[in-house]
């Protein structure tokens, strides 16, 4: 948040409203990949070092294209504000385990180039740089994006495919347990729903993301699934699996919650939340694919503009 | 149009000047969907360059004829009627085409492309004029349509004209021969495109500034001699 830089002078004058953040831009950033830290762990743990290289690739392109484009664009190089590590942090973290290096690297520099750069950079991008990236590569290569690795310390029960897709395809259930651990099949960074909390709540506990848009997303998604889970409970999923299985939580604390890319109100915040959980739920349940997180965020990013415009506060005293 | 422009300029302002796709943007229809190899998009473009050509000499003749009220249905009567040739010469002669093409060539009569050169140009200008307005334009609008189309049959399916020239290495994109890859391949083609005539600008701005200090200092240093 660039307002921060004003507090270091005495007399701040500047119009409304006053928005005021204990951590500047910077600090923020490296807070967030702090907390990724412990599902990248848990991803090695699961799923192996290689996705280290995926990752590191990820990171790596992200940098790299950024710098390339603000060169051309002849602006200041902002690698130091860490928002290109996280986008390909979060980019890495959402692909399939063992994806192949180039694809990787492909989606890195889409995700940046046109994510991002080709909006106007950090600040002005409408969709979440990550999940553009990771939309590009789910529609380019359809078949490397939905292999999944069998993960090491597997129940036997489980197959290699995502519990989402084998409740969609085999009406197989999978045991809350192993769904918050994370030993199941699913993207490298987002099937521990442990490490994801432990990261998002240190998120919401420094105070760099607002705990209405988890805490909306996480009702919304409850009450939405118990609706159709009271009524055919064999037929539809239960809410706690919606919770933990998939993607979902980690859109939770680090997808939807981006600065640039979600609302700024209160009242903003919720219906975001809610409405990405509401689309969730209708893909999951109705749709073709068995995931639909990634889709349904990306949505709710297009209509964040509308959200605020329709929920600033009116001004006291003035025409409506 | 004015009539001191020449002959040859009627023809050649379609390649780039006003060029169909990348200047007046029209005609997107067939341009984002049909391009998923060069091979249609060259088909494509022939296709509405026969109509393009034929429906403006027509008009172009008639142009005192039509009344100005019924214009619109005038000139459409005229471009379908050449758009049912040109679709039954396909599926006679090139069925597999006219296949991969599918709806899109009868659709050649709601392309805003041909009905825009008809009420801009056609109805305003003699025949040969007029003949070579609409060549250029489809010339412009054939020389976008095989680039959309090489550029996504090399991304999206690995090959060029049928054929192979990337190796078996390089897994093909298919989001470029899907919908939003066409969107994307010309988003980024017009992106350069722009980028490219805001270059052209700002050099020929920097080089008339430049003139113009070099002639005002020659002339500061004429005054102080004097």
């Amino acid at each position: 948040m660039e307002f921060n830089s004003n507090t270091n002078h005495r007399l701040v004058i500047a119009s409304s409203p006053h928005l005021h953040s204990r951590w500047s831009t910077k600090q923020a950033m490296w807070l967030v990949v702090l907390a990724l830290l412990p599902s990248l762990i848990a991803s090695v743990i699961f799923f192996g070092v290689y996705q280290l290289l995926i990752v590191t690739t990820s990171v790596f392109f992200s940098v790299l294209t950024e710098t390339l484009i603000k060169k051309i664009r002849k602006k200041k190089i902002s690698i130091a504000d860490g928002s290109a590590i996280i986008t390909g942090l979060l980019l890495g973290l959402i692909l399939p385990p063992n994806f192949s290096i180039t694809s990787t690297a492909i989606g890195a520099v889409f995700s940046i180039a046109i994510g991002k750069e080709i909006f106007g950079g950090l600040g002005f991008n409408i969709f979440n740089p990550a999940l553009v990236g990771r939309a590009f590569l789910q529609a380019a290569f359809p078949v490397a994006m939905t292999t999944w690795q069998k993960p090491y310390y597997a129940v036997d029960t489980i197959t290699s495919a995502t519990p989402l897709a084998s409740f969609k395809f085999d009406k197989a259930v999978t045991e809350i347990q192993p769904l918050i651990l994370g030993n199941i099949g699913g993207s490298i960074g987002e099937t521990s729903a442990v490490a994801i909390i432990i990261g998002g709540v240190f998120l919401i506990g420094i105070g760099i993301v607002n705990w209405r848009i988890p805490v909306s997303m996480i009702i919304g998604i409850m009450l939405i699934s118990a609706i159709f889970w009271l009524v055919d409970p064999l037929k539809y999923a239960s809410p706690l699996f919606h919770l933990f299985a998939g993607g979902y939580l980690f859109g939770v604390f680090f997808m939807a919650t981006d600065w640039v890319t979600s609302p700024i109100t209160a009242k903003g915040m919720w219906i975001f939340g809610i409405g990405i959980a509401l689309i969730v739920v209708v893909i999951r349940t109705f749709g073709g694919l068995p995931e639909g997180v990634m889709y349904s965020i990306l949505i709710m990013n297009a209509i964040v503009p509308i959200i605020n415009r329709l929920t600033t506060p009116k001004i006291f005293g003035a025409d409506k | 149009m004015k009539k001191n422009k020449t002959l040859s300029y009627e023809f050649i302002k379609g390649l780039w000047e006003i060029n169909p796709i990348f200047k007046q943007v029209l005609g997107m229809c067939p341009t984002l969907a049909v391009t998923v190899s060069v091979m249609n998009g060259l088909a494509m473009a022939l296709a509405t360059t026969f109509v393009l050509v034929f429906s403006s000499l027509l008009i172009s003749s008639f142009r005192k004829l039509i009344p100005n009220q019924v214009r619109i249905a005038a000139f459409i009567v005229v471009i379908a009627t050449f758009v049912t040739i040109a679709d039954l010469v396909m599926k006679a002669k090139f069925p597999e085409l006219s296949k991969a093409l599918g709806p899109f060539v009868p659709l050649i009569v709601v392309n805003c492309l041909i009905l825009g050169r008809q009420e801009v140009f056609a109805s305003k200008n003699n025949p040969l004029r007029s003949l070579l307005d609409a060549l250029g334009n489809g010339a412009g609008f054939l020389i976008a349509l095989v680039i959309m189309g090489g550029i996504r049959e090399i991304i999206g399916s690995r090959t060029l004209m049928g054929y192979s020239v990337l190796p078996n290495s390089f897994e093909p994109w298919l989001i470029i021969i899907l919908p939003a890859g066409a969107f994307l391949t010309l988003g980024l083609l017009m992106g350069f495109a722009n980028l490219y005539v805001e270059r052209k600008k700002r050099i020929e701005l920097e080089a008339g500034i430049a003139k113009y200090k070099a002639a005002k200092n020659t002339l500061d240093i004429k005054l102080g001699e004097k």
